[in-house]
């Protein structure tokens, strides 16, 4: 097994509120120390404004503005504009939200801050439903997977943000998972390098709302990109297409059996998700080669 | 009304209310400044416009809606000429437009905006984040009806409904005082770290055009400094705004919060004060129209003062003992400067441009409560005048008033046209 050494600063401190084997805490501790000490954060009420912890505590070393659940993207660009008309335009500013307020109650604001192309780094933690809350269902929420709000079963599918994003012609949007930390690491550094909106989403499976044993997430976050259900690639500028993970290792079954959420699930409905799963890989197939093709 | 407050107001009195003759002068720029400056015709919305840019606020979120758009034109028109460094955002609304403006007056900007009627009610939310994040926005807000069904006619409603926010609010009776009020907001705003908000009624102030004398950028530069807080958002110093609080940190916030309101009065005098002998006219926080020895009083926010004043002449011309209080300032409510202004006052009668349903008018119901028990308190007659922008001419006024003198007055609001 290959290890990993964070080479940065630390820049969010151990003692933090999250729970025991927490994904979102490891996710943002390694999107924290990329981005560095000259960086403003954005986190609205979520799992994460939880682990930033209660006045007057703070586990982040760097500022944070904790916004309505609805407003991040209008906090960053406001935030970004008062910085660059005080002459820091060298400082970052960071969004770290959740899926409930990214793909649903935040997402007008979002989609004009990108239509502006304001400068900011917004990171979605996607853990695929209301955790915070205890568990209900959002428009991340992935098709037949039980939640408070959805006892037998989402009955729709997760809604693309992703794409949606990239439609807006932003400079950079991708998917990211803690399972493949360089990758992760590797995409906040290039974010980093980059001016206007840039979109990062990364999974992170929810001990408590997906029905993971405490030692379970990692596993989950890895299963979810060798299955291909949450595969990791970049979208430059709305055109440019890459896939970062190529092959898929494992059928969505053993992603599926990992989890509470599907307990039960009927076997035409796991073909059901493999289905949806392997239309959307050819998709992403065709356009990762179509991107390779235009730039040979 | 709380303990706090009460002692306040009577702080406030002793201290800024300014002799009688002096609050009954209507003022209208006889003893002008010496300095140069630019005369021209400006509707409210422009003069406002002004009065942002004469400001400078570093950033400036906007969202267009009828009849706040020409502040949003001027402004961009401005920019684009090179006249108002400001970063202008358009968001895709109002609430964007709050949500913006609260963190970057947090890590240290000067921040401008301006909304009307839905726009105002859409930000909600924010107003209360706003106040509770004690970031010294200032906001200008067109006072139009608010739906169902629609309309775009003067009516306060809008504004009055958010009096529980937080903001600070000054209703304003003419395109000079809109333009002026907007440096004296930010003074007052950046001493207690509120937001503030100044109200226009729809059309009657935002587009009718009047002569507005527009200062000297270097004379408001020299009455308002750079915004320069002590506390902001700073990755030098790592602090946060929003983590979530103990009840007993909450508790404390609100009577910080209470205790910033309280102070508003006497700095608002201060600033009001400190304009007039630079510029040569002030606002006041109320004022006393005609009102030595006046029998009956009106009293009245906006633009409808200006229709009082001519029932007020009108009736003096007569030979009746008739005066004009009008509130400038609505919140925090100057409740000692009115409790003095309407002492030994036999009729108060108010006009709302506004409606609390099943309450009646606003200003009412808040005048009731603070004379309640005070010495020497009027009898309070409560018309819902202009509701709807209905039309209220200065003849109707007058009748209004000798109405009140022959009757007792209702405990409700009564509708009246």
């Amino acid at each position: 097994m290959e290890r990993f050494e964070q080479k940065q600063e630390p820049m969010l401190c151990s003692g933090h509120a999250a729970c025991p084997g927490c994904i979102d805490a490891l996710s943002a501790r390694h999107i924290l120390a990329t981005m560095g000490p000259d960086t403003m954060a954005i986190i609205p009420p979520s799992c994460m404004a939880i682990i930033a912890g209660p006045q007057p505590m703070s586990s982040l070393k760097i500022p944070v503005y904790q916004p309505t659940l609805e407003s991040s993207a209008a906090a960053a660009s406001g935030l970004r504009r008062a910085l660059d008309a005080l002459g820091k335009r060298d400082t970052q500013v960071l969004v770290l939200a959740g899926d409930g307020g990214t793909y649903d109650i935040g997402f007008q604001c979002l989609s004009s801050a990108a239509e502006r192309n304001e400068d900011f780094l917004y990171v979605c933690l996607d853990n695929e439903g209301y955790m915070n809350t205890g568990a209900q269902k959002s428009s991340s929420t992935p098709h037949y997977a039980r939640t408070g709000s959805t006892p037998a079963g989402k009955t729709t599918r997760k809604k693309n943000l992703v794409e949606i994003m990239a439609a807006h012609g932003i400079p950079y949007a991708a998917t990211a998972s803690a399972s493949h930390l360089p990758d992760l690491v590797r995409k906040v550094e290039k974010a980093k390098t980059i001016r206007g909106t840039r979109f990062l989403s990364v999974l992170i499976p929810c001990l408590d709302g997906w029905g993971l044993p405490d030692d379970a997430g990692l596993a989950a976050a890895r299963y979810a990109v060798e299955c291909g259900a949450f595969p990791l690639y970049e979208i430059e500028d709305g055109t440019r297409w890459t896939l970062n993970v190529t092959t898929r290792s494992r059928p969505v079954a053993d992603y599926l059996a990992l989890q509470g959420r599907y307990r039960g699930l009927a076997e035409d409905r796991v073909a059901a998700l493999q289905a949806e799963v392997d239309a959307a890989w050819a998709t992403l197939v065709r356009r990762a080669e179509a991107g390779a093709t235009a730039s040979a | 009304m709380s303990r706090a407050n009460t002692a306040g107001g009577d702080r406030q009195r002793a201290e800024f209310a300014p002799p009688a003759d002096e609050q009954g002068t209507r003022s209208d720029g006889a003893r002008a400044a010496t300095h140069a400056r630019q005369r021209s015709l400006l509707t409210g919305n422009e003069a406002v416009a002004w009065g942002a840019r004469l400001s400078r606020p570093q950033v400036c979120p906007v969202y267009p809606i009828t009849p706040q758009t020409p502040v949003l034109e001027k402004l961009t028109e401005f920019q684009a000429a090179g006249e108002f460094d400001a970063e202008v955002i358009t968001p895709e609304s109002e609430h964007s437009v709050m949500s913006a403006c609260i963190p970057a007056s947090l890590a240290g900007a000067r921040v401008f905006t301006a909304t009307a009627s839905q726009g105002l009610l859409l930000m909600h939310e924010l107003l209360h984040y706003a106040s509770g994040a004690r970031a010294p926005v200032v906001m200008a807000n067109i006072n139009r009806t608010v739906a169902s069904p629609w309309a775009f006619w003067p009516d306060q409603t809008d504004s009055l409904a958010q009096r529980d926010t937080g903001w600070v609010q000054l209703y304003v009776e003419s395109a000079q005082e809109a333009l002026d009020s907007v440096p004296q907001a930010f003074r007052v705003a950046e001493q207690v770290l509120l937001p503030v908000m100044i109200n226009l009624d729809a059309f009657y102030v935002s587009h009718a055009m009047e002569p507005v004398d527009v200062p000297r950028q270097d004379d408001v530069d020299a009455y308002l400094p750079s915004f320069a807080p002590a506390r902001k958002l700073d990755t030098a110093v790592g602090s946060s705004w929003g983590n979530v609080v103990s009840q007993d940190m909450f508790y404390r916030h609100r009577q910080a919060l209470q205790e910033a309101m309280d102070r508003v009065p006497q700095l608002l005098a201060q600033a009001d004060g400190e304009w007039q002998q630079r510029f040569g006219r002030g606002w006041g926080v109320i004022e006393r129209y005609r009102c030595d020895g006046a029998q009956t009083v009106v009293v009245a926010m906006g633009s409808m003062a200006g229709t009082a004043r001519e029932a007020v002449d009108a009736m003096r011309d007569a030979g009746e003992p008739v005066g004009l209080v009008k509130l400038r300032l609505f919140r925090p409510l100057p409740a000692a400067a009115l409790r003095a202004a309407l002492n030994g006052v036999r009729d108060a009668v108010v006009l709302d441009r506004n409606h609390s349903p099943g309450v009646g008018g606003i200003l009412h119901q808040e005048l009731r409560a603070i004379l309640c028990g005070a010495r020497g308190a009027p009898r309070v007659h409560g018309l819902l005048a202009g509701v709807g922008g209905v039309n209220v001419p200065p003849r109707r006024i007058v009748e209004f008033v000798r109405a009140a003198r022959e009757a007792e007055p209702a405990a409700e609001s009564q509708w009246v046209r």
